[in-house]
């Protein structure tokens, strides 16, 4: 299994634990100093963007039809980089929602805009190179 | 890879691009407000990205993956069809609802064709699973 691909199914795997401790957290209600449902969102995310979405862009870089003899995988920078962005996107909007559910209106809404554009832009990295791999024999 | 399922994978891969389009305007939005009305894309995103991406591809990948039958008949294509056209349709109707106002019953259509989506596939895909 080549190594992009070990780091996209390794990395699901520990946002999947990730998730799931997110998810006990939420349920630690009153000991929290923010509303324990501005988790849900982090919680769903990790879940179905780290660890749903991240396995199935793995599993799919493995076993689509090769690009090309030389260049099996396409230009494999492209999913380095969507890697690389949808992670820290998601990381990013892990940390930007409670600390905007605590006190909105501060420098960090702009972790949520900053997250956002890493995730935006690590989708359409991925698609770009994944596109051309999609034939039909 | 056979047409019908490079067609469902290039059709996910665009829901996704869709759904997270729609994601990031609405995390940006909630990050600082500037239009209230981005909250009515929400079932968008949902039904995007479930239904579009997940879904879709699964199905695709599965059309082309299971065990094909003797002769490498992959059976019925024209049900798979039936059930990416149905599954299409449901997303897109559940999608307009909050987006133009429609009135709630149109989510019963919508998930109707989802689930008649839903038994196609599962009519045409029952027979391939098995012991190879
Ligand atoms: C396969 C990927 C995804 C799936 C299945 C998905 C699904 C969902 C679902 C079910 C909800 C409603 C539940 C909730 O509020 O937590 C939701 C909300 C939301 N999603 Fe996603 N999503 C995905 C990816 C993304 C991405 C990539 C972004 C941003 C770049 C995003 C941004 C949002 C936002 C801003 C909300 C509203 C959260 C709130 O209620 O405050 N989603 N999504």
């Amino acid at each position: 299994m080549p190594s992009i691909v070990r780091c996209y199914l390794k990395t699901a795997l520990v946002m999947f634990i990730l998730a799931l401790g997110v998810g006990l957290v939420q349920n630690l209600g009153g000991i929290l100093p923010f509303s324990p449902s501005s988790l849900t969102p982090v919680y769903f995310h990790l879940l179905m963007v780290g660890w749903v979405t991240q396995f199935i862009l793995g599993v799919a870089l493995w076993m689509l039809p090769k690009y090309s003899m030389e260049k099996p995988r396409g230009i494999q920078a492209l999913s380095w980089a969507a890697y690389i962005l949808l992670n820290i996107g998601l990381l990013v909007r892990a940390v930007g929602e409670p600390l905007n559910a605590y006190s909105s209106g501060l420098v960090w809404d702009w972790l949520l805009i900053l997250s956002a554009i890493l995730q935006w832009m690590g989708g359409i990295l991925y698609v770009i190179n994944a596109w051309k791999r999609v034939k039909v024999k | 890879m056979p047409r019908l399922s490079a067609w469902a994978v290039r059709l996910s891969l665009l829901y996704l691009l869709l759904g997270f389009t729609v994601g990031a305007i609405m995390l940006a939005n909630k990050g600082i407000p500037f239009a209230p009305w981005i909250w009515r894309l929400l079932p968008a995103h949902i039904d995007f990205l479930l239904f579009g991406f997940v879904i879709q591809l699964a199905i695709g990948i599965a059309h082309w993956i299971l065990p094909r039958y003797q002769g490498g008949s992959r059976g019925k294509e024209t049900l798979v069809w039936g059930a990416i056209s149905l599954l299409n349709l449901g997303i897109w109707t559940v999608s307009c609802i909050s987006l133009f106002n429609l009135p709630g019953q149109w989510l019963v259509v919508g998930r109707l064709l989802e689930g008649t989506a839903a038994v196609l596939f599962a009519s045409q895909a029952w027979g391939r699973i098995r012991p190879s």
